[in-house]
C-alpha cells in the first residue's frame, strides 16, 4: 500500500488489486469527517480527516475482503444486445449460455465513475471477460448492459461507449431528484435476472 | 403569490449556482457549484441571504431582468456597470429593485464571471442537495434562457455591514501547487513546473482551465482510472496541463502532477483566455 499526497486535504491510497481497494474502502467509510471517498481500479481517493485515515490504514488487513454488503440489488435485463452474438462467438458458446453465465454470477460494485450512477461491477465469469469494441459507439442507449475486460455495467444515460452490449434494462439507474439518486453504490451486491 | 423575476436576456451564459454538491464523487457526481465561491457568498451576504443560497453565475455579465416584486439584489465578481431603470447603480452594494424595475448588468472589463444574488435566493428543486447547474453531467437546472421566470424564496434582513472587495483580475497568475499524487511520472516535476509558463486557453470552461504553453514531459501510457479532486492538474499525452474546476469528472486516467491550492481556484474561474499562468511548487 502506497499513500500519495493529493493536495493539502486528500490522499490517494494505491493498492494492488480490486479486493484490496474494497478492503481500504470498507476500513475508511466508517470514519467521521470524510468529505469524499472514491474507490477506483487500484486506488481509493479520500478527502478529509487525514489523521484518522492514516491511523485506520495502519490497522487495515488488505487480505480481508469486506463480507457485509450494504445493499443487494437485482437488475432485470432483456438479453437482446447488438453484441450478444459477438460475445458468444468470442467465448465459443451459444448466446443462451452467455445469458446463463451473466445471470448466474453475483457481482459487486467496485467503483462508480465515467458518468453519474455508472457502476463498474466485478465478478464477471471468465468466458465473458472480453475486450472493448475496436471502434466505440458514438451513442450507447440508456439502460444498455455491457461487458468490458473484467467488468460488467449498465449505462444510466445515453453516452458514447465501447463496451460490448449484451442486453438492456428499464430500471432507473440514476435519478438526481430521487431520495437515493444512484441505484448502485460501491460495495453493493448485484445480480442480473432475465426480464 | 411567489416573488419572481423574469430574465429579459441572459448574456453569454447564465447559470444557477450555489455552493455545489460535494461528497457524491463515489457516485460519479461532480461537486459543481459557483467557480468563484467567494464572490457568490459576498453577493448573498449583501442581500441578507445565507451564503449558500442559489444565485446566478454570469459569464461576462450581460444579463437583464425585470423584478415582479420589490427585492434586493447585489452584483459581485469583477467590477462591471450596473443599471436600474437605466440609471447607474453600484456593483458590490445592495441594490433595491421596485416592482417592475429592470436591472441590467454590463460586460466586465476584466475577469470572467459576475455573480448576482437576489433576496430570498432562487428557488428551484434541489438535486443531490444542491441547486447548481452541472454542465458536465447535466445535473441541476438547465442554463437560463431569455424569458425564463425565476421564483425567489423568503427574504431576510441584511445583517450589518460587510467588507467589500471587488475582484481584481490579474494579468499573471502565480499559483501555489503541491506536487503529487503522480509527480513520479515526470522528470523533475518541480523544475518543470517552476520553469514553465502557460496561458489560459479559450477551450477552458467549468470542467477545467486548459493551459497552453510549455510542454510537460511525462512517461507514456495511462493509469487505471482514479479519483480526481478539484484543483488537480492533469497532464494528457500532449503535455498541456488541465486544472480541474468544479464540474470536473470524478475519475480520470491521466497522471496528476500536482494539486492547486484551494484558495486560488477562484482566480482560475475568473481568468480570461490569454491570462498568463505560472506555478509555484510548495511543500
Amino acid at each position: 500500500m502506497l499513500l500519495r499526497r493529493c493536495g493539502t486535504d486528500a490522499l490517494l491510497v494505491e493498492v494492488d488489486s480490486l479486493s484490496e481497494v474494497a478492503a481500504v474502502r470498507a476500513a475508511l467509510e466508517q470514519l467521521d469527517g470524510i468529505e469524499e471517498l472514491v474507490p477506483a481500479a487500484r486506488t481509493v481517493l479520500v478527502k478529509g480527516a487525514l489523521n484518522q485515515v492514516r491511523d485506520a490504514l495502519k490497522a487495515v488487513d488488505l487480505t480481508k475482503a469486506p463480507t457485509t454488503h450494504s445493499r443487494e440489488v437485482t437488475i432485470p435485463v432483456v438479453y437482446d444486445g447488438p453484441d450478444l452474438a459477438l460475445v458468444a462467438e468470442t467465448a465459443g458458446i451459444t448466446p443462451d449460455e452467455v445469458v446463463r453465465l451473466h445471470t448466474t454470477a453475483t457481482y459487486e460494485v467496485a467503483f462508480c465513475g465515467f458518468a453519474p450512477g455508472f457502476g463498474y461491477l466485478t465478478g464477471l465469469p471468465e468466458a465473458l471477460q472480453q475486450p472493448r469494441l475496436d471502434s466505440p459507439r458514438t451513442k450507447v442507449p440508456q439502460g444498455s448492459v455491457g461487458i468490458a475486460g473484467e467488468f460488467t455495467a449498465a449505462y444510466p444515460r445515453p453516452t458514447p461507449g465501447g463496451w460490448r452490449l449484451i442486453g438492456r434494462t428499464e430500471i432507473t439507474l440514476f435519478d438526481a431528484r430521487a431520495e437515493t439518486p444512484a441505484l448502485l453504490q460501491p460495495g453493493d451486491q448485484v445480480r442480473f435476472v432475465v426480464a | 403569490m411567489k416573488r419572481s423575476v423574469t430574465i429579459i436576456r441572459t448574456g453569454p451564459q447564465a447559470l444557477i449556482e450555489d455552493l455545489g454538491r460535494p461528497g457524491n464523487a463515489h457516485l460519479g457526481v461532480p461537486p459543481s457549484g459557483a467557480l468563484d465561491q467567494h464572490s457568490l457568498k459576498l453577493a448573498n451576504r449583501l442581500v441578507g441571504n445565507p451564503e449558500g443560497a442559489a444565485g446566478l453565475e454570469l459569464l461576462l455579465g450581460g444579463l437583464a431582468l425585470q423584478a415582479h416584486a420589490s427585492c434586493t439584489v447585489a452584483v459581485t465578481g469583477p467590477t462591471t456597470e450596473v443599471r436600474v431603470g437605466g440609471r447607474l447603480a453600484d456593483s458590490h452594494q445592495p441594490i433595491h429593485l421596485r416592482q417592475d424595475e429592470v436591472l441590467e448588468i454590463g460586460t466586465p472589463l476584466t475577469g470572467l464571471r459576475n455573480y448576482l444574488a437576489l433576496s430570498g435566493g432562487i428557488e428551484v428543486d434541489e438535486e443531490l442537495g444542491s441547486r447548481s447547474t452541472d454542465l458536465l453531467s447535466g445535473i441541476g437546472p438547465e442554463p437560463l434562457r431569455d424569458n425564463d421566470v425565476l421564483h425567489l424564496g423568503t427574504p431576510n434582513l441584511p445583517e450589518g455591514a460587510d467588507v467589500v472587495t471587488p475582484h481584481h483580475a490579474l494579468q499573471t497568475l502565480v499559483i501555489p501547487i503541491l506536487l503529487g499524487p503522480r509527480d513520479d511520472w515526470f522528470d523533475d516535476a518541480e523544475t518543470q513546473l517552476r520553469q514553465g509558463s502557460w496561458t489560459v486557453s479559450d477551450r477552458s470552461n467549468r470542467v477545467g482551465a486548459r493551459l497552453s504553453g510549455t510542454r510537460l514531459n511525462r512517461r507514456d501510457g495511462e493509469i487505471p482510472s482514479e479519483g480526481m479532486i478539484t484543483g488537480a492538474v492533469q497532464v494528457p499525452p500532449d503535455g498541456q496541463p488541465v486544472i480541474f474546476l468544479n464540474d470536473h469528472p470524478t475519475t480520470g486516467g491521466y497522471p496528476v502532477i500536482g494539486v492547486v491550492d484551494n484558495d486560488h481556484l477562484r482566480f482560475l474561474g475568473q481568468a480570461r483566455p490569454g491570462t498568463e499562468v505560472r506555478f509555484r511548487p510548495v511543500g
